[in-house]
C-alpha cells in the first residue's frame, strides 16, 4: 500500500518591536543574562501587563500579509503550567479569540504554485531561557515577555520539501513585511511540526505526532523526512501509532518520544482578567493596512510580466527588495529592461558587495563591531539611478563598447560623475569608423603572426584573441563587431 | 492626643503650624508601640523611615507647600501588606514570600507619596487577602480593639484595627469580596471600596484580579473622600483602570439628602441576619428618611447565587495569580530533586491551609471538562448579578444594606468551618461581582458586649460622590463614628 504524509506547522516568530510585550524592557538579543528585565517580566508580586501597541499592530499586519480575516474582537488568555523559565507560571496567549484567522500562503513549489491555509496567527509572549550547568541551572529572563506570533497552518503540507519551501516563503513574507527579522541564529523562529501518515487516497487522518521546538528549516526538513519514513514503516508492518510528542536529535538524525497523549497538560485556559479585550476600530485597521507591502510571490510575477524579466532575475529582485526597488526606478524608462536588470544585478550589486567587503575589513581593523560599521547602501551611492540608466542607454546605442562601459561605471561609482562626461573626458566614445579600425587591425595582425596563422589554419578562437588586442589598442573604443568583421575579412582574404 | 485626630483635623493643624508632622507621626508611633503588641495591627513598620518622611513633610510645610497642593502633606498613613512599598517588606501575610522586599512602589504608594503622606507601616492581613478574620495570617491574627477575644474582620483586619485603635488616621486596604467593608463594620470605622477601575491595582498583589480593588479606612466619611481623591485615577500601568476624571469628593459633601432615592434591598434582610444588626439598620433607614431621602424597596433577585459565584471566579483567578510563588526567582525556597519537587516543597510549606484550599478549588473549576459547568457559568451569573444592580440603579441613587450578618465573632469561632466563614461576606460580595462601589459606616452598637455595627451603601459605577454624600449626611446626624474603643 502507498502512504502519504499530512503535515501541519506551528511556527513561532519573535516580533520586531523595540520593547517587550507587557513592559518597557528592551526586546534585544545578546545582552548579559537578566539585564533586560523588570518587576513585570520577572513576575514580581503585584505587577500588571500593559499590551505593546506595536506588537498588536504587527500581529494584524501579519494577518493582512497572510490573507487572514481580522476579527473585531480578540482577547488574551492565561495558559497555566509550571516551568522555571516561566516567570508567572502562566503564559499569556490568544486562546479562542485570536487577532487573525483563516488565511493562506501561496508559494512556488516543484514548478507550480502551492497553497497552505493558515488557521490563525495569534499573539503570545516568549518565556525565559534555561541553561543547565553541572550542579545547577540558571534562567535568563531577557527573552521572557518578548512578543511572539504563533502561526498555525492547516495540515495542507504533504512532504518534507514542501514544509521547507512553505517556511522559506513565510519567512520571506514576514521579513519583507517588517514583522520580524526571522534571524534563525538568534532563535527568532521556532517550529513545532505535526505529522501523520495515511493510505494514499483516504481522508481520515492518522495519529498526530508532534515534533517540538525545531530551530532550523533544514532541521524541519530532515526531521520530517525521518518521521514520515518511520511512521510509514510502523503502519505498513501493521503497527499502530498513538498521538504523542517527539523531539528531534539533530546529531543522531532521529526523533525520540517525549510524552504521549495520556500525560498531556491540562492548561486550564481562562480569559486574562488584567487586560481588556482588543477591539480594533476602522481607523486603527486602516492604519495597519497602509503598512502592507507587496507579497514576494506577487512581486516576482509582476517583475516577469511588467519588465519581461527571466525568472532568475525576478527571483533576485524578489529576494532583495532594495535592489528590486532600485531596478524599478529605472526599469520603466529603460528601452531594454533586461539590459538594465543585468547592469543592476551583475555590475551594481557585485560592485557594492565588493566595496562593502573591503570597507568592512578596514573598519574591523579599526576595531568596530559589525553593528557599528557604516556601509554603502543603494541610497547612499554617489551617482543617481538615472545615470545608470544613461550608461545602459549608451551601451545599447553602441555609443560605447561594453568594456568601455565597465570603465565608465567604475568611474561613476567612485566619483558620481555623469556617464557622458566620463566618456568625453576619457575619450571612450566607441569608434565605428572603419578606416581607423582597419589601421589598428593591420598593426595587430602584423604584431601577432602566430595567432593570425592559427586562425588561417582554422582555429576560430584565435580571432577572439586578435579582437581583444584591437580593443586594447583602441583603449576599448573600437566597436568590437566592426573590428571582428575587418579582421576576418583581412585574414581570410 | 495627635494620633486621635482625623485627617481633616490634622491637616488643619499642620497648615496652621500648630503641630508638626513629626509630632503627629511620633504620636502614631507611640500608640503603635503601646498597643500593637496586643492588637497586632502591623506586620512591619519602619520608625526611622517614617520619621524621615515626616521631617521632609515639615520642611515642605515650612517652605510654604500647602495642602491644596499636597492634600496629605504630613499625614501618617498605613498600608495593607499586599500593596508594594519600595524597599520595604511585602509579605501578604504569607511565609512564602520569605524576606522579600518590594523593588518598586505600587501606583497608590506613588500617589500617596506625591500627596505628601507619611507611610508608616504595613498592616496585617489574611494570607493573600483570603479570609474574613485575619486568622489566616501566617504571622498571627489581629485583635478587635473593642474586644480582643474577637476578630477584627478581614482580610484587611490590620488596617481596620490600626484606624479604630487610633494608631493611624487613615489606612489603605484591598477589597475582593468585602475585605474592607467587613472589618470596617467590625471595628467601627469607615471603609470604602471604590468602583472596579477607579483605583489602579498596579502594585496590589493579586488575589482575584477581576474583583480586587484598593480602598480606604478612615474615621470619617470626609477623610474617606480626601484619601480616595489622593489614590484614584487612571493609570497607564493598569489596563483595567478607567480613564475618567476624579471629582473633588470632599467638596461635594453636604448634609442634605433631599431628592435622593435610596433602595432597601429586600433580599438582604432575610434569615441569617442578627436581630440587633437588623434593628440598627432599620433605625438607620428611618434616619435617612428624616434626612430627606426617599427609601423604596428594590429587588436584587440573584443575590442568593453571589457567594457561590464568587468562590468560583475568585478561586479560579487566584489559582493562576498565586502560581508565581514558586521559589525560583524570589521568596522562600525549599529545595527538591527537580523543579516539580521544589515547587511542591516550597508551596507545601509556604502557603497556609486556606490559600491551598482556594488554589485547589480554583484549579478544579478551570479543569478540562469542568470549565463550562463552573467558571463559564459563574461568569454568566456574575453578569446577571451586575444587571440586577444596574436595573435597581435606574430607579434609586444608592442601595442601603447591613454590612455583615452579625457583629464581630470570637476568634476561633468559625475558623474550623470555611463555609460559615465564607457566609460572612454575603452582603458585601455582590458589590465586587458587579464592580460597583460600596461603603461601610458605623450605625450603632450591640448591647452586650458593646460591638460596632456597620451600615453599607452601594452605588452606581463611579458613583462614589453620591455614596460619600449619603454616608456623610447620615454620619453628621448620628454619633456612632465618634465612639472609640475603651481600651485605647
Amino acid at each position: 500500500m502507498e502512504y502519504e504524509a499530512v503535515i501541519g506547522l506551528e511556527t513561532h516568530v519573535q516580533l520586531k518591536t523595540k520593547s517587550k510585550m507587557w513592559c518597557g524592557c528592551a526586546n534585544s538579543f545578546g545582552s548579559e543574562p537578566n539585564t533586560n528585565v523588570c518587576p513585570v517580566c520577572l513576575g514580581m508580586p503585584g505587577v500588571l501587563p500593559v499590551a505593546n501597541a506595536e506588537a498588536l499592530r504587527l500581529t494584524v499586519l501579519t494577518g493582512y500579509l497572510l490573507n487572514c480575516e481580522i476579527p473585531r474582537f480578540a482577547k488574551f488568555d492565561r495558559k497555566n503550567y509550571f516551568y522555571p523559565d516561566s516567570a508567572k507560571n502562566y503564559q499569556l496567549t490568544q486562546y479562542d479569540k485570536p487577532s487573525t484567522a483563516n488565511g493562506h500562503v501561496d508559494f512556488e513549489f516543484q514548478g507550480g504554485t502551492s497553497r497552505v491555509r493558515i488557521t490563525r496567527a495569534h499573539l503570545e509572549e516568549d518565556v525565559g531561557k534555561s541553561t543547565h550547568f553541572e550542579r545547577n541551572s540558571g534562567v535568563d529572563f531577557n527573552r521572557a515577555g518578548v512578543p511572539l506570533l504563533e502561526i498555525v497552518s492547516e495540515p495542507d503540507i504533504t512532504s518534507a520539501d514542501m514544509a521547507y519551501e512553505y517556511l522559506n516563503a513565510l519567512k520571506e513574507i514576514l521579513q519583507q513585511g517588517g514583522v520580524s527579522d526571522c534571524d534563525m541564529e538568534k532563535g527568532m523562529v521556532r517550529c513545532d511540526v505535526n505529522i501523520s501518515v495515511r493510505p494514499k487516497g483516504t481522508k481520515e487522518l492518522g495519529a498526530k505526532i508532534e515534533i517540538k521546538n525545531m530551530n532550523s528549516f533544514s532541521g524541519v526538513r530532515r526531521a520530517a523526512e525521518y518521521e514520515i519514513a518511520r511512521q510509514i514503516g510502523v503502519v505498513s508492518k501493521g503497527g499502530k501509532l498513538i498521538q504523542s510528542t517527539r523531539r528531534w536529535d539533530d546529531v543522531a538524525g532521529i526523533t525520540e518520544e517525549m510524552r504521549t497523549k495520556e500525560d498531556a497538560h491540562d492548561y486550564r485556559y481562562f480569559p486574562e482578567p488584567d487586560l481588556m479585550p482588543f477591539e480594533p476600530t476602522d481607523e486603527w485597521l486602516a492604519e495597519v493596512k497602509s503598512r502592507v507591502v507587496e507579497l514576494p510571490s506577487a512581486r516576482k510575477a509582476r517583475f516577469m510580466t511588467d519588465y519581461q524579466l527571466p525568472a532568475g532575475d525576478a527571483e533576485v529582485f524578489k529576494a532583495n527588495v532594495e535592489l528590486g526597488n532600485y531596478f524599478e526606478q529605472i526599469a520603466k524608462q529603460a528601452k531594454n529592461p533586461k539590459a538594465a536588470a543585468n547592469w543592476v544585478i551583475n555590475n551594481l550589486q557585485a560592485k557594492l558587495a565588493e566595496t562593502n567587503e573591503q570597507s568592512a575589513q578596514e573598519q574591523a581593523a579599526m576595531g568596530l563591531e559589525p553593528a557599528d560599521m557604516t556601509l554603502l547602501t543603494l541610497d547612499s551611492l554617489k551617482f543617481k539611478p538615472e545615470q545608470l540608466l544613461e550608461l545602459v542607454g549608451l551601451v545599447e546605442a553602441k555609443a560605447i563598447s561594453s568594456s568601455a562601459a565597465q570603465q565608465v561605471f567604475a568611474e561613476m561609482f567612485e566619483t558620481g560623475k555623469a556617464p557622458a562626461a566620463i566618456v568625453q573626458e576619457k575619450g571612450l566614445a566607441q569608434v565605428s569608423d572603419t578606416g581607423a579600425i582597419e589601421k589598428i587591425c593591420d598593426e595587430v595582425i602584423a604584431a601577432n603572426p602566430g595567432p593570425a596563422a592559427d586562425f588561417k589554419a582554422g582555429k576560430v578562437a584565435a580571432l577572439n584573441f586578435l579582437k581583444g588586442q584591437v580593443m586594447k589598442q583602441s583603449k576599448g573604443k573600437a566597436n568590437p563587431g566592426v573590428a571582428g568583421e575587418i579582421l576576418e575579412r583581412k585574414l581570410k582574404g | 492626643m495627635l494620633n486621635q485626630l482625623s485627617i481633616s483635623e490634622l491637616t488643619a493643624k499642620l497648615a496652621k503650624r500648630e503641630v508638626s508632622a513629626r509630632e503627629a507621626t511620633q504620636a502614631c508611633l507611640n500608640q503603635i508601640q503601646a498597643h500593637d503588641g496586643e492588637l497586632h495591627a502591623f506586620l512591619s513598620h519602619d520608625v526611622s523611615d517614617a520619621l524621615a518622611q515626616a521631617e521632609a513633610a515639615d520642611q515642605a510645610l515650612a517652605a510654604g507647600t500647602r495642602h491644596e497642593q499636597q492634600p496629605l502633606l504630613g499625614v501618617p498613613i498605613a498600608i495593607k501588606d499586599v500593596i508594594a512599598v519600595k524597599g520595604q517588606p511585602l509579605t501578604c501575610g504569607s511565609r512564602i514570600l520569605g524576606n522579600f522586599n518590594s523593588p518598586y512602589d505600587a501606583t497608590v504608594t506613588t500617589k500617596l507619596r506625591a500627596a505628601g503622606a507619611v507611610l508608616v507601616g504595613r498592616c496585617n492581613t489574611d494570607e493573600f487577602a483570603m479570609g474574613s478574620s485575619t486568622e489566616n495570617s501566617a504571622f498571627g491574627r489581629s485583635c478587635n480593639p473593642w474586644d480582643t477575644t474577637r476578630v477584627p474582620g478581614g482580610s484587611s483586619g490590620g488596617s481596620a484595627v490600626a484606624v479604630a485603635a487610633q494608631m493611624i488616621p487613615g489606612a489603605l486596604g484591598s477589597d475582593t469580596g468585602g475585605s474592607i467593608r467587613q472589618p470596617a463594620a467590625f471595628c467601627g470605622c469607615v471603609g470604602l471600596k471604590p468602583t472596579y477601575g477607579r483605583v489602579s491595582r498596579f502594585g496590589l498583589v493579586a488575589y482575584a484580579s477581576s474583583l480586587d480593588q484598593i480602598g480606604t479606612f478612615t474615621r470619617s466619611t470626609r477623610d474617606a473622600a480626601v484619601l480616595l481623591h489622593a489614590i484614584a485615577g487612571h493609570d497607564a500601568q493598569d489596563s483595567t483602570s478607567v480613564p475618567q476624571g476624579v471629582p473633588d469628593y470632599a467638596a461635594a459633601l453636604d448634609g442634605d439628602l433631599k431628592g435622593l432615592k435610596i433602595g432597601l434591598a429586600k433580599e438582604y434582610l432575610l434569615g441569617g441576619l442578627d436581630a440587633e444588626v437588623k434593628r440598627a439598620v432599620e433605625t438607620a433607614v428611618q434616619q435617612l428618611t428624616r434626612l430627606g431621602a426617599e427609601v423604596v424597596e428594590v429587588s436584587l433577585p440573584h443575590t442568593e447565587y453571589a457567594v457561590a459565584t464568587y468562590y468560583i471566579i475568585a478561586t479560579a483567578e487566584a489559582s493562576a495569580n498565586l502560581a508565581r510563588f514558586d521559589g525560583i526567582r524570589y521568596g522562600a525556597r525549599v529545595s527538591g530533586a527537580d523543579p516539580i519537587e521544589l515547587y511542591a516543597n516550597t508551596r507545601g510549606v509556604g502557603f497556609g491551609p486556606e490559600v491551598k484550599r482556594r488554589i485547589i478549588l480554583g484549579t478544579y473549576v478551570l479543569s478540562s471538562g469542568y470549565y463550562d459547568a463552573y467558571y463559564l457559568r459563574g461568569q454568566k451569573v456574575r453578569t446577571l448579578i451586575r444587571q440586577d444592580f444596574l436595573k435597581a440603579f435606574q430607579t434609586v441613587d444608592a442601595i442601603v444594606t447591613p454590612t455583615t450578618p452579625s457583629v464581630a465573632f470570637k476568634a476561633g469561632e468559625k475558623s474550623g468551618d470555611p463555609l460559615q466563614m465564607y457566609l460572612q461576606d454575603i452582603y458585601t460580595i455582590s458589590c465586587n461581582l458587579a464592580g460597583i462601589p460600596g461603603i461601610s459606616i458605623p450605625c450603632g452598637f450591640s448591647a452586650n458586649p458593646k460591638l460596632p455595627i456597620g451600615l453599607q451603601f452601594l452605588g452606581k459605577p463611579f458613583g462614589e460622590a453620591t455614596l460619600l454624600q449619603v454616608a456623610h449626611a447620615y454620619e453628621q446626624a448620628t454619633p456612632w463614628h465618634r465612639e472609640r474603643p475603651a481600651q485605647v
